[in-house]
């Protein structure tokens, strides 16, 4: 029998709610971060969403002259860095900030300050990288910026140094979150909810944190390596001294293969949540569903060369890479298997959640079959570094963990703010960004089948790619619009939306036994859990509902106190890195390292409570 | 209520049928009609063993695609939630299926793996049949095609003769280019410092256009080239016409010369002005045997078909447009602005244009290949 605080004993008045932007800048509750994350990285969303806007809008036709040609490299390289590092991995990451405390029973994350740390140099390195625009030099050589272009003979400016130092500052955040997230999963679950009863979210979450755990770690060498070539006039990948360009590409996509997956478990996590609850059902296939991610995630060290074909490794090595990547095509597809044999028998509620989880597994499953295409070599050699990958890895992007997160934002947007999004709205939001989707992506198939390369600013006319490129210029138009929908969905329900209940869904997790939005504490009393849907368990001990839970007051629970300190070292980690862009600015890395010591000291002598 | 549904055995009978005309629609959609740097109309032994595998893989991805597509979207109908419903069936899962859904997709992947190793392995090796060498190198934004057997040089159009295979050996000279023409062969990426092999042979004459494929700075966009099959006659005619036209102009200052009295004066000045201008700091202008410089290699230029790495049209319009201000046609390219005026510029366009290979070899095989 599941202990879940429900209806618990009478309300007391609630200790006023903290307010002001101070009270955000020293938070260190879990929700709150999960909250900054949020809208920071929408907000990053939406800046690589324009930055995308104006790459179609330049290839709507034939040789415009709309962007430069730096301007447009520029841009594509900025809007794959900002996608990736800005947009959907920080998006993951406020659902884990927000989300896996609540899912496993937990008041807070292991440690709540490294936590607002995490953010903050997150924050710092997005604003870094991003600040190249105001001197003209954001990075202009592709988000795998393969060297040598890299060097300093071909790239002089500092868009390269740009792009070294915010991610780096952003692969510290990544790091930092990701020992916090693994060591809250591993030790902070609720009495009862053993490793095989975790909510699948969580376990493709611990998967993931893993993944960044073993892949940051393998850029940061790199980045390292090429600021020495750049910097120091070392020779890792410059070929005049002694050096191998090829190096750079296995050290990135060694890191970049993972980080596909980093990309996109969050995702299958999310969905994994949404499709029982909106089925009635329980996940089909728990147990596959988890070692299926383990495995994706094991292969997805062993298969980075895949990237790679085009360079001429040799027939021995092609074939290997290739058969991996293969591999990885079963414990997927088993993943799909089950997706759909858990609303195969079920009573499927249609609400927006589910579909933007439902459009998550069609279009991935297009983005599944093909990417088993280019895992042969033959069929790659034409497909590799067409606009057929472009289309490829958007469908696995956008239509994966894009659609996946927004259904996650549908589903848990309640929770987080106590007021529901608009149903007719999000629907509007949800056919308009399928239709875009497809418009803007799927027609790239066709065309990168037909030769069109990926990264050029222009193509001339009588290539035969006008018409395709129009219509996907006018999806992209559509799809913009469906975010500003969304965008309007969300700001009207804050202010206006119906209030939430505790679990308007019928949810089958923690999460749902608290109300809306959670007290600062989370759980008032630490529940058990003896099952993998703990609250449909309760449901059914109680007879099929379930009391709406009340506010408590917080007396008597010790909660960590708010502190600047992350905020602090988080500036001096920034600057220190920010020292070494401009070659090597000796005082700026000096006060960063200082003020970075001084925000540790602090940090560890703080007292512990009022 | 409930949705009528025909039964399963029904659905299944065709369900081969439906699946097969999708992939043929689905394939017809992307007709390569239209696209002269199309993939599926392989006009080359290598791309063809590529596209062999394309479409086996294809077929199968179809297949599998509109039947679990099909699947999805029929559950999603059949299972739809009505108000009042019951709970459903509480199921977890079942082994039986897990297997079959894991055996299944390893046994497609066999299918699409066994055409992928033995096209690896048949593409790896370099027919030994007499192959024709051409040394490629990628150059910051034009292509260079080096022939050691005939100790020519040539840029932006390469050559090749139909029915004889061609034995690529690629490397830059400066930062990674990918070379590509979809019609006759896959990418290969170029390194500094590195040989590269791609090879293929062609029985199709024609004008192939490909373009570079790795991202490679500015103008990776227009750094085009492409690869003209003649048969072997017009082959040897442009050789040997590439041959000729390297061949040093005797000074036009001699009057008692006879080549002198036969050159123009426009492209005399030209040619002084190439050489005053410093353009021969930049250009060979002989293709026999010339080093490779900073800019292309310009003998036979005024018969390329394009120019500015396979992008304008070989006008004289262009051409002229081009010298007056390079950075103004291509930004970032090399070539700087010289500053030449209006009357040396067309003096330049008519020497270029003398550095003909006649007959125009290019032309002929354009107007062979436009039908």
């Amino acid at each position: 029998m599941s202990t879940i605080a429900m209806g618990h004993a009478g309300a007391e008045a609630a200790p006023a709610e903290k307010k002001g932007l101070w009270s955000w800048i020293t938070t260190v509750d879990h929700k709150r971060i999960g909250i900054l994350y949020g809208v920071t990285a929408f907000l990053f969303f939406l800046l690589g969403g324009l930055e995308a806007l104006l790459i179609r809008w330049q290839l709507g036709a034939p040789d415009k002259t709309f962007l430069s040609p730096e301007a447009y490299n520029q841009l594509f390289t900025m809007h794959g860095t900002t996608m990736i590092f800005l947009g959907v991995m920080p998006l993951s990451a406020m659902f884990f900030n927000y989300f896996i405390p609540l899912l496993i029973g937990a008041r807070d994350v292991a440690f709540p300050r490294l936590n607002a740390y995490s953010y903050w140099v997150f924050l710092f390195g997005g604003l870094v990288l991003n600040s190249s625009f105001l001197f003209n030099a954001a990075p202009d050589m592709g988000w795998f910026a393969y060297a040598n272009l890299t060097s300093k003979q071909f790239s002089p400016g500092l868009n390269v140094d740009f792009w070294i130092i915010g991610l780096q500052i952003l692969g510290i955040a990544s790091l930092a979150a990701a020992v916090n997230f693994f060591v809250t999963i591993i030790n902070l679950r609720a009495p009862g909810m053993k490793m095989m009863r975790m909510p699948m979210f969580v376990w493709m979450s611990l998967i993931t944190q893993v993944l960044l755990l073993l892949a940051f770690p393998i850029i940061t060498v790199a980045l390292v390596l090429l600021m020495l070539d750049r910097s120091f006039g070392t020779h890792f990948f410059v070929p005049s001294g002694g050096g191998d360009p090829v190096l750079w590409q296995h050290l990135f996509w060694l890191f970049g293969h993972p980080e596909v997956y980093i990309l996109i478990l969050p995702a299958f996590g999310v969905v994994s949540e949404i499709l029982p609850v909106f089925s009635r059902k329980p996940l089909f296939g728990y147990a596959a569903m988890v070692f299926s991610g383990c495995f994706i995630a094991f292969l997805g060290f062993g298969v980075w060369s895949h990237h790679m074909f085009s360079t001429g490794m040799g027939p021995m090595a092609d074939t290997v890479f290739s058969l991996g990547t293969m591999l990885i095509a079963i414990p997927t597809g088993v993943k799909i298997f089950n997706w759909i044999g858990t609303v195969w028998g079920g009573s499927i509620q249609y609400k927006t959640p589910m579909y933007f989880a439902l459009g998550f597994v069609a279009m991935f499953i297009i983005g599944g079959l093909s990417g088993v295409m280019h895992a042969s070599p033959p069929a790659d050699l034409q497909q590799t570094d067409s606009y057929f990958i472009v289309a490829h890895f958007h469908y696995v992007l956008f239509g994966g963990s894009i659609f996946a997160l927004t259904a996650g934002a549908y589903y848990w947007f309640p929770k987080m703010t106590g007021r529901m999004l608009s149903e007719s709205l999000g629907k509007v939001h949800f056919w308009l960004m399928f239709l875009g989707f497809n418009l803007t992506f799927a027609p790239m198939h066709i065309l990168g089948l037909n030769g069109m390369p990926r990264r050029v600013y222009t193509y001339s006319a009588g290539m035969g790619f006008e018409f395709w490129n129009a219509v996907e210029t006018a999806g992209s138009l559509i799809l913009g619009f469906s975010f500003l929908i969304f965008i309007w969905n969300i700001l009207k329900s804050l202010k206006s939306g119906e209030v939430a209940t505790a679990d308007p869904w019928h949810g089958a997790t923690l999460e749902w036994s608290i109300p809306s939005p959670p007290q600062e504490w989370n759980f008032a009393v630490e529940p058990t859990v003896d099952g993998r849907d703990p609250l449909w368990e309760l449901r059914r001990a109680r007879g099929g509902t379930l009391p709406e839970p009340a506010r408590v007051s917080g007396k008597g629970i010790h909660l960590p106190s708010p502190s600047y300190w992350p905020i602090v070292t988080a500036f001096g980690t920034a600057l220190t890195l920010v020292g070494f862009l401009m070659h090597v600015t000796l005082w700026v890395i000096l006060l960063g390292v200082a003020i970075t010591m001084l925000g540790i000291f602090s940090w560890a002598f703080e007292p512990a409570d009022h | 209520m409930a949705l009528r549904l025909p039964s399963l055995r029904r659905v299944v009978r065709w369900v081969p049928a439906l699946c097969f005309t999708l992939a043929v629609l689905a394939l017809a959609g992307c007709a390569p009609d239209g696209y002269p740097q199309t993939t599926l109309a392989p006009k080359a032994d290598f791309a063809e063993l590529l596209d062999q595998v394309f479409r086996r893989s294809f077929q199968l991805a179809t297949i599998v695609f509109f039947l679990v597509e099909g699947v999805l979207i029929w559950a999603l109908f059949r299972y739809r939630g009505k108000p009042g419903d019951a709970e459903p069936a509480q199921t977890h899962g079942n082994a039986m299926l897990e297997v079959v859904w894991t055996v299944i997709p390893a046994v497609i992947l066999v299918f699409i793996a066994i055409p992928t190793i033995q096209t690896i392995f048949k593409t790896a090796e370099v027919p030994t049949d007499n192959p024709l060498v051409i040394e490629v190198t990628g150059h910051q934004w034009w292509w260079e095609f080096r022939y050691p057997e005939y100790n020519l040089v040539t840029a932006g159009d390469m050559h090749v003769p139909t029915g004889r295979t061609v034995d690529l050996r690629m490397t830059t000279g400066d930062v990674v280019h990918s070379f590509w023409t979809p019609q006759l062969a896959g990418k290969r990426d170029v390194f500094p410092g590195r040989d590269n092999r791609l090879w293929f042979r062609t029985e199709t004459a024609g004008v192939y256009p490909g373009q570079c494929a790795e991202f490679c700075g500015t103008q990776h966009a227009r750094m085009a080239f492409q690869v003209v099959a003649q048969d072997s006659a017009a082959f040897v005619a442009w050789r040997e016409g590439l041959a000729a036209v390297s061949a040093p102009v005797a000074a036009p200052a001699p009057a008692d010369s006879a080549a002198a009295t036969a050159v123009d004066p426009l492209v005399a000045q030209g040619q002084q002005l190439f050489a005053a201008k410093a353009c021969v700091g930049c250009h060979a202008v002989t293709a026999v045997g010339a080093p490779t410089m900073v800019g292309p290699n310009l003998a036979g230029v005024g018969s390329r078909t394009t120019i500015a790495s396979g992008w304008l049209p070989n006008t004289d319009e262009n051409l002229t447009r081009w010298l007056k201000n390079p950075q103004a046609v291509k930004v970032g390219v090399l070539m700087p602005n010289l500053g030449l005026t209006d009357e040396e510029t067309t003096a330049l366009v008519a020497y270029l244009r003398s550095l003909s290979v006649v007959p125009a070899p290019g032309a002929v095989a354009m107007t062979a290949a436009g039908n």
